[in-house]
């Protein structure tokens, strides 16, 4: 079982409609895999099926197998919560909790499970900011609202908060997209070090980030896997035509 | 002459010829006249009535003063002709408050249930029966109250507590007050049933409003739903919630009927728990067709006057609380 996060034949229905159609798909133990495609291909869907968010739509219906060190997080016995608590995920939009300071939507997380003890939550929250590279900008306001940071900064606390609690796995749904290039670049350096302890599954719209951090990439297309491969083959001598096209921008 | 020309020639025609159009407010000035019209007809309307109720109560607001007669405790139309609203205003907050902190969190309860955890059809069905019991008419409540739920009180819970207390300790008995069944603790109850569904429903609407993406953060980083609902939905709902519980206690303050058929009517401190009492609405609807003397009647308006004032205040502070503590003012891309 070389793989840390696999599905096989995963297929996501919303009622009649695919979402994505029989998906098998392999991340392997520490190493960063890209999904790109067009808008509306379905890497979203996908990503979502990794660590259960749509059970919490009612019409997304899930088939398939979603292999978590070798088990399916969708067997009976399988906590949805505890799988959540293992593999992470960073949303497109800055979420942070409105009535919460900064230092505690970091460490929101944490204070779930229970942990009260002050120098211990001070350290994870110095460190998951150091990681997302945030804690300079706001180390002399940690106790001040979190909505007062701007947009950008917003989505690193964002990124903070799910590393505070060490996911296996990082599931990235267009983590960068709303930062401006400096972030973006520390961002993907974060992503870079996160490698060596974390699994990361990262949805991109930028050719260059995926060819940048990423080791493997997969290209999907309406729903469906078109090629994946390591990232260098991929982008320089795809296999398939479409994914030729997408990647040298020819459409999508 | 060729096609791009003959375009530009018609697009200049298009531009002279509808260039008034473009400036003809005749709707909008008759769109403006309506909607402003009937706008501040509203607004005359309620200061109009504010108005009628000062000038009305003003008899007996310059013959005992304003605080004169907020303060006053003797209410006595048939003797001395002293007239004092503190004994109804002591009602009416003594009920609406502990009304409004009975059914609070019952409420918040069955609007998170509704929201939250129930599937659509049993949402469904509590929504509907909750607006059920809102339409129920407040005399049918009243006289249900009356028949039914008044003297089951008074058999099961109010007389062996009151004989309990009677054995144990003598001394409580006139904070109890006599357990007839008609009183403040049987309006109270009465009004917190009533206020349950403003609370239930502005709470549930305040929970639904809560953006996706906000449990979305909470549920991926593992919590549980008990979890997602105390550290996303409720914090960023408070506000709603919180006002929510202000207006139903401004229903509850308004409440009329039920609570007149049911609080006992005494019109004189010192209430007791199970003892009859009075409010501010109760009395007006007691006493409105016996009010013969000018001094009585004047006093009657002079506590419908109080009455909208603090209908008003209750009002304004559900407005300042749902601004102060409504989220939306941070910057999210």
């Amino acid at each position: 079982m070389n793989f840390k996060l696999e599905t096989k034949n995963l297929t996501v229905k919303y009622g009649e409609v695919y979402g994505v159609k029989d998906i098998s798909l392999a991340a392997p133990h520490r190493s960063v895999m890209a999904l790109i495609g067009p808008s509306g291909c379905g890497k979203t869907t996908y990503l979502r099926a990794l660590n259960r968010m749509h059970d919490l739509t009612r019409v997304a219906n899930v088939e398939g197998e979603v292999l978590f060190e070798g088990k399916n997080i969708y067997d009976e016995d399988v906590n949805p919560v505890t799988v959540r608590r293992k593999i992470g995920m960073v949303f497109q939009k800055p979420t942070p909790f409105p009535t919460m300071s900064i230092f505690d939507n970091v460490v929101a997380g944490l204070k779930l499970v229970g942990i009260k003890n002050k120098t211990l939550l001070n350290e994870v929250c110095e460190k998951a900011l150091k990681q997302a590279a945030l804690f300079e900008e706001v180390k002399d306001r940690l106790n001040t609202a979190a909505v007062s940071l701007s947009g950008g900064q917003q989505q690193r606390l964002s990124i903070a908060r799910a590393l505070a609690v060490e996911p296996e796995v990082l599931l990235m749904d267009e983590p960068t997209s709303s930062l401006d290039p400096q972030a973006t670049l520390k961002i993907e350096e974060l992503i870079q070090s996160l490698k060596k302890d974390v699994t990361i599954i990262i949805i991109t719209h930028n050719m260059q980030q995926a060819a940048r951090v990423s080791d493997k990439t997969a290209f999907f297309y309406e729903g469906n896997l078109i090629e994946v491969g390591k990232t260098k083959l991929i982008f320089t001598s795809p296999e398939k035509k479409q994914t030729e096209d997408y990647i040298t921008g020819k459409f999508g | 002459m060729d096609p791009e020309n003959s375009q530009l020639k018609s697009k200049g025609n298009f531009r002279n010829k509808y260039t008034d159009a473009l400036y003809k407010w005749l709707g909008d000035k008759i769109f403006t006249f309506v909607v402003v019209g009937l706008g501040a007809t509203i607004i005359l309307v309620t200061l109009g009535m504010a108005l009628v109720l000062f000038f009305e109560g003003s008899g007996a607001l310059t013959e005992f003063g304003l605080f004169g007669f907020i303060k006053g405790t003797t209410w006595d139309p048939a003797v001395q002709m002293v007239f004092g609203a503190w004994p109804f205003m002591f009602g009416t907050l003594v009920t609406s408050a502990l009304a409004l902190a009975i059914s609070f969190f019952p409420a918040l309860a069955v609007a998170i249930f509704s929201a939250e955890y129930a599937p659509g059809w049993l949402a469904e069905i509590i929504d509907n029966l909750i607006k059920l019991i809102a339409a129920i008419p407040s005399v049918v409540i009243g006289i249900w109250g009356i028949f039914i739920l008044a003297p089951w009180l008074r058999d099961s819970i109010y007389e062996p507590i009151f004989f309990w207390t009677e054995a144990n300790y003598p001394d409580m008995l006139h904070i109890l007050g006599n357990p007839m069944g008609y009183g403040m603790a049987t309006a109270t109850i009465v009004l917190s049933l009533m206020i349950l569904p403003y609370t239930t429903a502005l709470a549930k609407d305040a929970i639904k409003a809560v953006p996706r993406d906000q449990r979305e953060a909470s549920w991926a980083l593992g919590s549980t739903r008990w979890e997602v609902i105390r550290m996303a939905v409720l914090p960023y709902a408070r506000g709603g919630i919180m006002a929510g519980a202000i207006l139903s206690l401004g229903r509850a303050i308004g409440e009329t009927m039920a609570v007149a058929m049911l609080i006992g009517n005494k019109n004189t401190l010192p209430f007791s728990i199970f003892g009859a009492g009075a409010t501010m609405p109760s009395v007006i609807v007691n006493e409105f067709r016996e009010a013969v003397e000018s001094l009585h009647l004047s006093s009657l308006m002079a506590i419908g006057f109080v009455l909208f004032l603090i209908a008003l205040i209750v009002n304004l502070s559900a407005a300042y609380i749902q601004r102060k503590l409504s989220i939306g003012g941070g910057q999210v891309v």
